[in-house]
């Protein structure tokens, strides 16, 4: 077993990080001077946002424990196959997540696939 | 501003609203990260702690491991930092459309804002540029976000057992989102970044503390930033074929 967890340590620690989450997110709204941003750099950094979901996405559909994906039965492909055709269909989130889902758990929970 | 004009104002409904199709995906990773956090042996007390106020899931998950082993307290905020460093980048931008507002209010909104909030941002306001309305709607979509993460969250963390995990409720949330990335995907531009940052993720995925996802957004706007120069940038949504 792991050593017990000191309380008021992880307390301190996780205080800390909230302490973090500030910086971060408002790393250049501190200064009361705007920060001096080349516009070229600006506009190109517009697809900052979606570069971050779409790498945090990625990894979650085509990897598993760090390695491509080695066999087709893995349940991720064909549920991520459903909610893409479904958002071709129908637009949205919410109709993907049931179409994809309608395919993951099947495969998953009856046939055994991974995923 | 009362609480009862903050309510009833256009924009903020509008930024609410707006953040609120993203709910059934929000749902489904805070289910998940509250059922970590309590199963990583933080029990429920500082599973809350966390949750209230680290308010960030991706740099809360990453921690976990370190705090189980009682790591040194700057080991575990040089991590979350790192797997933060994103957040580093999206501040500049908030900067833009926030910039008018006093520090403290800044530093609260910016604390606030997630980044779904800054998708959803873009979404709403393309021009990007500072226009009236903006703080309301981006205080709008981070009350919404605050709302549905915590309340899923939260709810995780106390119904821990009895969450199914084996659903894979994790790659609901992903389902969702993936959704939601198809409908940035509105010119070449989107296209060209999107592809890169798909690929450079996947093959950096290997670096410690989330750092591919770092590696792809350096890629994705180095690769925008070379090609808004060659001149042959992205079209507009009318003029693609």
């Amino acid at each position: 077993m792991t050593t017990p967890l000191d309380w008021t340590h992880a307390a301190a620690t996780i205080l800390g990080m909230a302490a973090v989450t500030v910086i971060a997110r408002g790393f250049f709204l501190f200064r009361e001077r705007e920060p001096k941003i080349p516009p070229a750099l600006q506009r190109a950094l517009q697809v900052a946002p979606l570069a971050a979901i779409v790498a945090v996405l990625a990894p979650e559909i085509f990897l598993t424990h760090g390695e491509l994906l080695a066999t087709w039965r893995d349940a991720r492909l064909p549920a991520a196959a459903a909610a893409t055709a479904f958002y071709a269909w129908r637009p949205g989130m919410l109709g993907p997540l049931l179409a994809g889902m309608a395919v993951y758990l099947p495969l998953r929970l009856a046939l055994g696939w991974t995923g | 501003m009362t609480l009862r004009d903050f309510v009833g104002d256009p924009f903020v409904r509008r930024g609410a609203r707006d953040m609120l199709a993203f709910a059934p995906g929000l749902t489904a990773w805070g289910l998940v990260t509250g059922v970590a956090m309590t199963q990583s042996g933080l029990g429920v007390g500082l599973a809350l702690l966390m949750s209230l106020t680290v308010y960030a899931g991706s740099a809360q998950l990453a921690s976990l491991p370190l705090l189980a082993t009682n790591a040194p307290m700057w080991v575990v905020w040089a991590s979350a930092f790192c797997v933060n460093l994103r957040f580093v980048i999206f501040s500049a931008q908030w900067r833009v459309h926030l910039g008018h507002l006093s520090r403290g209010r800044r530093l609260l909104l910016g604390y606030a804002l997630a980044d779904l909030n800054l998708l959803a941002f873009q979404k709403a306001w393309p021009a990007g540029t500072r226009e009236p309305g903006q703080a309301r709607y981006a205080a709008g979509g981070a009350v919404a976000v605050w709302l549905v993460w915590q309340g899923s969250s939260v709810a995780g963390i106390v119904l821990s057992s009895f969450v199914p995990m084996h659903w894979g409720l994790g790659f609901a949330g992903t389902l969702s989102m993936l959704g939601f990335a198809y409908s940035l995907l509105t010119d070449r531009g989107a296209w060209l970044a999107a592809t890169i940052s798909a690929t450079a993720a996947v093959a950096a995925f290997a670096l410690p503390l989330k750092l591919n996802i770092l590696v792809a957004i350096a890629a994705a706007v180095a690769a925008s930033a070379v090609v808004a120069r060659a001149g042959r940038g992205a079209p507009r949504p009318s003029e693609v074929p």
